[in-house]
C-alpha cells in the first residue's frame, strides 16, 4: 500500500467550464476517494420567490441553468399551470415538446464536444460546436435568443413557428443529421476515443440503483427509466424508447447520448407532422394557490419542481431537484479505483451542470 | 505596437452565473466565430494569460478564488465583466448570495453587457481589452 496523497481538483481547472470543487485521495496513481465540495455558485434563486411574483418569476426560472433554459422555465411554468388547472392548448403544447427536443440536441452536442475536450481531441471538439452553433440558428430564428429564449409562458408559450419555419427546421435537421453521423462515427468508432472510454468509470446497474443516478447515465447502466414516457406536453402523442445500453462505462453513456441526438431530430419530425393548428396560450386569471409536483426528462436526466403557492401573486416556496445533484453520488462511486488521468473525463461524463445544482 | 496586443491569451472563470455567458466565451473559440485566428488562446493557467474573463456575479466562497487568479496573473492584466451578472449581479442581484458585479472585488476595464452575452458583444470586450492592455504595457515601459 502506498502513501496517501490529496490533490485538490478546481474549483478553477482547464477541463471544467464551472468550478467545482473535488478533494482526490490518492494512492500512488489510483483514486481512493474523492470528496466533493460545491457553492460556488450558488445565488439562491429558490428563495428569490418572494421577491418576484409567479409570472415575472418565469424568467427567473428560465435562468437556473444557460444550457437546458427552456426546459427549466417549461417545468416551472407546467408545476404552476398545474396548481391553476390551466389546460395548455394543444398547438402550445407541441411547440414546447419542440423547442424541448431542440434544446437536447444542443446539450448533448455541447457535451461531446466537450468530452473530446477533456480527452484531448481538439478538432472533434471544435466540430461538435461547429454543428450547434446552426442548431443556436435554429434557437435564434424562432425564438430570438441563442441560450435564453423567455419564451415559454405560464399558459403556453409566447411565440408560434409557422409552418415554413416548421419545414426548415426539419430540412435543417436532416441536413445535419448527414454531418452528424460523420462526427458521431469518430466518437463510436475511432481507436483513440475508444481506448479512452471503453470500460472506463463503470458503473453497475446495482450501484446506479443504489446511488439514485438519473438520465442518460442511468440508461447507459441498463436501467430503462425516461421521465418523457410519463407523457408530459406532446409527448403522448409521439412513438419512442428510451435508449439504453448495458455496458455502463463512458463509451456508453456516449452511446446512449448519441443516440437521444438522433431520436430528438426523428422526435421533431413526428412533432412538426402532427402539430394542430390553433392557440400557442391560454389568458391566465388569478393567482395560484395550493401545491403542485413535475417531473421532466431534461438533456442531464430526470428533473424535479416543487412549487406551493398560497393565493398571492408571490410563491411561498419553488423548489428543483436537478439531475446533476441526483448524478454527484454515483460520479463519486465511478471515481473510486479509477486513475488520476482518467478524473477529467469521468467528471464530464456525468454532464455536470453546477449551475443548475447550486442555483 | 506590443507584442500581447497581436496575440491576447483568456482565461475564463465562472463566478456564479448561469452557462449561458460560459458557452457564450467558448463558443467564441470554435469554428463559427474563430478567435484564435487573431490568436486569442484560452489558457487554463492564470500564469500566461493575459485577459481575464468574468462571468457572473461574486459570492463569499468564490471571492478568494477570483482574487487569486486575478493575483497570479502577470502585469499588465486586463479585467472584463462578461454579462450583466457580472456588471451589476442582473436578475440575480437581489438573491441573499450574490455579492454583486465584479468591480465591487476587482478592478473592471471592460463591461460587456447581454443576457445572456452574444459571442460578438465578447469578441468586441475583448478587443476593447486588447487597448486597455497596450496602454497599461505603455505605461510599465514608462516606469
Amino acid at each position: 500500500m502506498g502513501k496517501r496523497t490529496v490533490i485538490p481538483f478546481g474549483p478553477q481547472h482547464p477541463v471544467l467550464p464551472e468550478p467545482i470543487h473535488l478533494d482526490l485521495v490518492l494512492e500512488d496513481e489510483k483514486v481512493v476517494e474523492a470528496i466533493p465540495q460545491i457553492g460556488y455558485i450558488h445565488r439562491g434563486l429558490e428563495k428569490l420567490v418572494e421577491k418576484r411574483d409567479f409570472k415575472q418569476y418565469t424568467y427567473v426560472a428560465e435562468r437556473i441553468c444557460g444550457i437546458c433554459s427552456f426546459m427549466h422555465g417549461m417545468g416551472y411554468c407546467m408545476a404552476v399551470e398545474g396548481i391553476m388547472e390551466i389546460e395548455v392548448p394543444e398547438r402550445g403544447k407541441f411547440l414546447r415538446t419542440i423547442w424541448a427536443e431542440v434544446s437536447r440536441i444542443h446539450s448533448h452536442l455541447l457535451w461531446l464536444g466537450l468530452t473530446a475536450d477533456a480527452f484531448g481531441f481538439e478538432s472533434l471538439f471544435m466540430h461538435s460546436w461547429r454543428l450547434r452553433e446552426e442548431v443556436l440558428d435554429l434557437f435564434e430564428q424562432t425564438t430570438g435568443g441563442r441560450v435564453i429564449f423567455s419564451v415559454c409562458d405560464i399558459g403556453g408559450v409566447r411565440k408560434d413557428i409557422d409552418a415554413e419555419m416548421l419545414n426548415t427546421m426539419v430540412s435543417v435537421l436532416t441536413r445535419m443529421e448527414k454531418e452528424l453521423r460523420d462526427l458521431t462515427d469518430v466518437f463510436l468508432n475511432d481507436m483513440s476515443v475508444k481506448h479512452r472510454t471503453v470500460g472506463v468509470g463503470v458503473l453497475s446497474k446495482e450501484k446506479a440503483q443504489e446511488t439514485g443516478a438519473v438520465g442518460p447515465m442511468a440508461r447507459a447502466s441498463g436501467i430503462s427509466v425516461d421521465m418523457r414516457t410519463l407523457g408530459y406536453a406532446a409527448y403522448k402523442h409521439l412513438q419512442f424508447e428510451p435508449i439504453t445500453a448495458e455496458a455502463g462505462d463512458s463509451y456508453a453513456r456516449m452511446e446512449v447520448r448519441i443516440g437521444e441526438v438522433y431520436q430528438a431530430i426523428e422526435l421533431i419530425r413526428q412533432c412538426v407532422e402532427l402539430i394542430p393548428e390553433g392557440d400557442v396560450i391560454t389568458k391566465i386569471k388569478g393567482n395560484p394557490n395550493g401545491e403542485h409536483f413535475i417531473r421532466l426528462e431534461q438533456p442531464r436526466g430526470e428533473v424535479i419542481y416543487y412549487v406551493k403557492a398560497n393565493g398571492t401573486s408571490f410563491l411561498d416556496r419553488f423548489r428543483v431537484r436537478t439531475p446533476t445533484f441526483a448524478n454527484v453520488p454515483a460520479l463519486l462511486e465511478t471515481l473510486k479505483d479509477c486513475d488520476l488521468a482518467d478524473v477529467p473525463i469521468l467528471i464530464l461524463t456525468i454532464d455536470p451542470c453546477i449551475s443548475c445544482t447550486e442555483r | 505596437m506590443n507584442f500581447n496586443k497581436k496575440s491576447p491569451w483568456i482565461l475564463h472563470y465562472d463566478g456564479s452565473s448561469c452557462n449561458g455567458c460560459d458557452i457564450g466565451v467558448l463558443a467564441c473559440l470554435t469554428p463559427l466565430y474563430d478567435v484564435e485566428r487573431f490568436g486569442v488562446i484560452n489558457t487554463g493557467n492564470p500564469r500566461h494569460a493575459d485577459i481575464l474573463l468574468l462571468t457572473g456575479s461574486l459570492n463569499a466562497q468564490n471571492i478568494p478564488v477570483v482574487q487569486q487568479i486575478y493575483d497570479q496573473m502577470p502585469e499588465p492584466k486586463v479585467v472584463a465583466a462578461i454579462g450583466i451578472c457580472a456588471t451589476s449581479g442582473g436578475i440575480f442581484a437581489e438573491c441573499y448570495n450574490v455579492v454583486g458585479g465584479v468591480d465591487k472585488v476587482l478592478p473592471v476595464d471592460v463591461y460587456v453587457p447581454g443576457c445572456a452575452a452574444r459571442p460578438q458583444a465578447i469578441i468586441d470586450g475583448v478587443v476593447k481589452a486588447l487597448s486597455i492592455l497596450d496602454e497599461k504595457q505603455n505605461a510599465l515601459k514608462g516606469r
